[in-house]
């Protein structure tokens, strides 16, 4: 090969590579920072502190760890049954002219900025959870509406691809052996793409627990921990979003703390889908 | 292998694109670093002062273009620190001087009142100083128990490390701690919007950020208004000084004269402040 040919590709591979960096500037920089706050404050006392006061020198995140788990949970429980509805309907039973509808819709749903979700959390949401339900409206309940319609469109497009990309005698088959159209949908289709419909929940996690605008919007940001989902809670990245403004030394050091912990939950988070989906891969 | 003329060419041009980008993004971040004007006055200290000292100086700059003012957070402490130690000029703090600070020239541009606000239909109007502190360490936890209708109160404070929230703690909470379960907004106006739409609601903000959305409540029977806080009744307010290591002179001083001059008292009336001329040794 002539040496011009070579160029682009080590070109590409240097950009490439400067992307990874980032990563790694990244990582390094929110370790630097925080360890040595966990490291005077101890790993256990930090991770499962109930007390958080910085200017007291209290740095306890349970509470908060907490807080992100139930958000998340409540999203995925509200959210993936509806995606899931709506992923079979659009690839097994809508026709093309109401598919080349809602198709779009859901994209545009991905592209709302996740402040105009809070807000509109903050105005409709919030006050019908107060005048209805119960509690101050800003909950647990009102940040897992809001991450639930934020994630329907990650969970419905991977969800949507991964039925459609299931070989046509599949369908065939069933269909010959007499099933009809809804024992095919639970009994053959939904089994065949239960890797990519774990995925797409996983994804949908994903971006869950790491937003923030609109969750800080209508969450209340107690630092107390929550008894039931009308209360108040605070989420890790809330946390940091909050209080990032006028932190400085040690309570500046115990937000970048606060990052490492949700780094290495989403990491965790990811190893775990990465796991599930080879063993899937495995047994077929 | 030998690619035709137009294919090289295609990975020429991208080549030389993707190599010049770089170089364009270093020299223009390079040249925006000349830019950037040379401070002649720096100020430092608390950051509730720190958004009116920026219009100030916005203004002021305006009416000097060959002065450039350099404003920084940190606190009242570090403001006050950095005036000791000579890195900052002016020092911009949010509480009276306490022992070896009383030593340094100071003046008072303004004071800020706190305002302790509830929804505008909510009965109870006044409250007294240890009534608020109760219902922040949630020992009062029920409208009904101070005068209002029976409902559990929605108490909302600012985030740690707000001097919103370090005032109202010095002032009204003394040594005892806000409750946990408070919920925390990052902003005034965010405060502001969440009481104006809850009948529960208990909240505090700026005096000057007090509009028709919100009923701020009278302590102690003295109602918060402007005039209070400028006639010293009306307690839950705190100062506003500029801070200097001696007597300021030069484009210091006049800047100083300007913030206390009829325009500069104009401007911090605008923002919701409360000018009064003290001080000034």
């Amino acid at each position: 090969m002539r040496f011009s040919e070579k160029i682009p590709g080590r070109v590409l591979l240097v950009i490439a590579f400067s992307a990874l960096s980032a990563l790694v500037l990244i990582t390094v920089f929110i370790f630097v920072e925080g360890v040595p706050l966990i490291a005077r404050v101890g790993v256990f006392n930090f991770i499962f502190g109930m007390k958080w006061a910085p200017s007291q020198g209290a740095f306890g995140i349970f509470p908060m760890i907490v807080g992100s788990l139930s958000v998340t949970l409540g999203a995925i429980i509200l959210g993936v049954p509806i995606a899931l509805c709506c992923a079979i309907f659009l690839t097994e039973f809508a026709p093309a002219t109401v598919r080349n509808a809602i198709r779009p819709a859901i994209q545009l749903l991905a592209g709302i900025p996740s402040v105009v979700y809070g807000f509109w959390g903050l105005i409709f949401v919030v006050p019908l959870i107060r005048n209805y339900i119960g509690g101050p409206g800003l909950s647990i309940l009102a940040g897992s509406i809001i991450l639930a319609i934020m994630i329907l469109p990650t969970i419905i497009s991977i969800s949507e691809v991964s039925l459609l990309a299931l070989p046509p005698p599949y369908r065939e088959g069933a269909f010959a052996l007499g099933a009809t159209q809804w024992q095919t949908i639970h009994g053959v289709l939904l089994p065949a793409a239960r890797s990519g419909i774990l995925a797409a929940v996983i994804l949908g996690m994903g971006r869950a627990i790491g937003e923030t605008m609109a969750v800080i919007m209508v969450l209340g940001n107690a630092v107390a921990m929550p008894s039931s989902i009308l209360d108040p809670a605070r989420t890790l990245t809330t946390n940091i979003g909050i209080e990032m403004a006028y932190a400085a030394g040690e309570h500046r050091q115990a937000l970048f703390a606060t990052g490492i912990v949700l780094l290495v939950m989403i990491m965790i988070l990811n190893s775990v889908a990465q796991y599930a989906l080879r063993r899937r891969q495995d047994e077929r | 292998m030998t690619p035709g003329p137009r294919k090289s060419r295609t990975h020429g041009t991208l080549a030389l694109t993707i190599l010049t980008l770089p170089v364009i993004v270093t020299v223009s971040m390079l040249s925006a670093c000349d830019r950037l004007p040379e401070a002649n006055i720096v100020l430092a200290g608390s950051t509730s002062v720190q958004p009116f000292a920026e219009i100030l100086a916005e203004e002021y700059m305006t009416l000097y273009p060959d002065i450039s003012i350099d404003i920084e957070g940190g606190g009242s402490a570090a403001g006050i620190l950095a005036v000791q130690s000579g890195t900052a000029d002016v020092g911009m703090s949010s509480r009276t001087l306490k022992g070896d600070e009383t030593k340094l020239w100071w003046v008072e541009i303004a004071k800020d009142g706190l305002a302790v606000v509830v929804h505008p239909d909510n009965p109870v109007r006044n409250l007294t100083l240890d009534q608020v502190r109760d219902i922040y360490t949630a020992i009062i936890s029920d409208w009904s128990q101070i005068g209002g209708a029976k409902s559990e109160i929605h108490i909302f404070t600012r985030e740690e490390g707000s001097g919103t929230r370090s005032a109202f703690e010095s002032l009204v909470m003394g040594k005892v701690e806000i409750t946990p379960r408070a919920m925390v907004q990052d902003s005034n106006g965010a405060v502001r919007q969440l009481v104006s739409d809850d009948a529960a609601a208990i909240g505090f903000i700026s005096l000057g950020l007090v509009n028709d959305q919100v009923k701020a409540i009278a302590l102690g029977s003295v109602a918060a208004t402007r005039e209070n806080v400028a006639n010293g009744t009306y307690t839950l307010t705190r100062p506003f000084l500029f801070v200097a290591r001696n007597e300021p002179t030069g484009s210091t001083r006049q800047f100083i004269d300007f913030t206390l001059s009829a325009e500069g008292r104009e401007i911090l009336n605008e923002e919701g402040l409360v000018t009064t001329v003290e001080g000034r040794p």
